[in-house]
């Protein structure tokens, strides 16, 4: 499988701190993989977000930043946040902070027009990053008018223009309804089927991503605690209700008490259809283990 | 009574008219949660309880006193606001200053505010970032803040807009406790939210919105089990509720109105017996 990411003992502090904000990291990423982070706020999940997309160190430059992080072959701190902008995308929380031209359509022209691309190719981004994320009625509106969910699908279509190969999205539900948080992450999930688009995703709402993840990471106190499948989360004998302060999808919390209850589940289910089918073939099971 | 609400009816003045003949009434002391999908009125709902909005036809009474006949200012004696986002409701440069202005525009004693101050630094646990600008705090400190400069006022009624939205699940807890102390208190609070899963974790009484009108008011546990008025609103009920409606479309004695852990795995445990 292809390495996409390859971060090597990366380190980072910020000028105004002794203390680093992240630090032995150590992580391979393949092609193609759903990567969800979480950790309390504060722990340093942003700061790994910005070394993916290289505004650390090209931006935070008052900053020591030590060991390596690789995507698709360019060492970031090698190379300018230009071309490392054409491999990784980069969502934010508050999509308002990304958005600035008069229409939809303009944002997202704004990014290849900067790469000096030919007009048709624009153009072809252009309709490409709509259709994708869904919001081809909405290209002659502009963006402060929008909703936020609208606003949060208008900038992650200005990103997927630049056609990245990784989409790194720091939190990008927080400030939705939970019907936009579920377009946004089914439009996200999409991506990558389609697309084959490696996604790096923080996420607190781990009801909703943990489904599609590929991998779960969790980072405290700057230091990765936990990088498995979240399937994983069961054979670590892990505390049922939260681990590191991420809190455990109430789903998950009850299987997880089910089998210690000696129930024999083997596998955690992350979605409800898949639950209700491995309780309705284990009703039999948990009827003669509990006579 | 804390807040009755009498057939109101209201109409921006763009003529979108965002509550219908709405009617509730909340006892003094009780702890309430106002969900809905977005645009269903809950905000112009929470809006009328203060007076910030009055409303096109019927009356709210807060205290017993109809929100018309009283100033947004002499209401925000009773009735605390807190914003979503912080940064709305933030702008002077220190903590302190913060804090201050709004009993210091009541003209209250510079003594009595002190010891006013003191109360809630203690109890939001602020004390030592009084001199720090809001700006340079984390999320869940400014959050805090906020709330401080409105409980300083020391409010009868709290109003809280989606006081979980973008928290991790510490700070949340933190939420739930600050919440539940102020209930204690003898304090009504009323917070928005679209939080099912902390809905369903706390329970507090429910009211459930959609299209400007009231769709359901009840205990948490028959509101978020109500298959047929979750629907009308777009909510997703807790992860729990919904394995339950999922089980029960197979197995149809599996009980629909399941809505913790707990009750679950018993429910669960308990078949064979």
């Amino acid at each position: 499988m292809e390495n996409i990411i390859q971060i090597s003992d990366l380190e980072f502090s910020y000028g105004t701190s002794k203390q680093p904000a992240i630090h032995g990291i150590n992580l391979n990423v393949n092609k193609g993989e759903y990567v969800v982070i979480a950790g309390l706020s504060g722990c340093g999940k942003s700061t790994f977000c910005r070394c993916i997309n290289g505004l650390i160190p090209h931006f935070y430059r008052s900053g020591i930043m030590k060991g390596s992080v690789m995507v698709d072959g360019l060492d970031t701190r090698e190379h300018p946040l230009y071309e490392i902008t054409q491999k990784v995308g980069m969502v934010f929380q508050d999509p308002e902070s990304q958005l600035m031209s008069l229409t939809v359509e303009r944002d997202l022209a704004f990014g290849p027009e900067n790469l000096g691309l030919p007009r048709e190719e624009i153009r072809a981004r252009v309709e490409e990053a709509l259709e994708l994320t869904q919001i081809q009625h909405l290209r002659e509106r502009a963006p402060h008018e929008l909703s936020g969910g609208e606003q949060q699908h208008v900038a992650i279509a200005s990103v997927l223009a630049l056609q990245p190969k990784i989409l790194v999205l720091d939190e990008p539900t927080a400030n939705l309804d939970p019907v936009s948080a579920v377009a946004i992450l089914d439009i996200i999930e999409n991506l990558r089927v389609q697309k084959k688009i490696t996604v790096i995703i923080v996420e607190h709402r781990l009801d909703l991503v943990l489904q599609s993840a590929t991998r779960f990471l969790i980072i405290h106190d700057g230091a990765l605690v936990f990088d498995d499948k979240p399937e994983k989360l069961i054979a670590k004998n892990i505390t049922p209700d939260e681990i590191y302060g991420v809190q455990i999808p109430s789903l998950v919390r009850l299987f997880m008490q089910l089998i210690n209850e000696g129930i024999p589940i083997k596998q955690i289910p992350f979605n409800v259809p898949q639950a209700a089918s491995v309780i309705l073939k284990e009703l039999g099971l948990i009827r003669s283990s509990s006579e | 009574m804390s807040i009755v609400v009498e057939n109101i009816e209201y109409t921006y003045p763009t003529g979108v008219t965002a509550l219908n003949d709405v009617s509730l009434k909340i006892n003094k002391g009780t702890y309430i949660a106002i969900m809905g999908a977005n645009g269903a009125g809950k905000t112009t709902l929470i809006k009328h309880f203060n007076g910030l909005l009055k409303p096109t036809k019927g009356k709210v009474l807060v205290n017993e006193i109809e929100t018309t006949t009283r100033s947004v200012a002499e209401m925000a004696k009773i009735v605390g606001f807190v914003f979503q986002n912080p940064d709305h409701q933030l702008f002077l440069t220190t903590v302190e200053e913060e804090i201050k202005f709004g009993p210091t525009n009541f003209d209250i004693p510079e003594d009595q505010i002190q010891k006013d101050m003191e109360r809630v630094l203690m109890f939001l646990n602020l004390k030592n970032i009084l001199k720090r600008s809001p700006f340079s705090l984390s999320e869940g400190e400014r959050k805090r803040v906020a709330l401080a400069s409105v409980l300083v006022m020391n409010p009868e009624i709290l109003i809280l807009d989606e006081p979980t939205m973008g928290q991790d699940a510490i700070q949340k807890r933190n939420i739930a406790k600050i919440i539940s102390e102020l209930n204690q208190q003898g304090r009504t609070i009323a917070i928005v939210t679209h939080d099912v899963e902390f809905v369903a974790e706390y329970q507090p009484r429910v009211i459930l919105m959609g299209e400007g009108r009231i769709i359901a008011d009840g205990e948490a546990k028959d509101v978020l089990t109500n298959l047929e008025a979750m629907a009308r609103t777009k909510l997703r009920p807790p992860q729990i509720t919904a394995l339950a409606w999922e089980i029960a479309k197979q197995e149809e004695s599996f009980p629909k109105d399941l809505i913790s852990i707990t009750e679950m795995k018993t429910k669960l445990l308990g078949l064979g017996r």
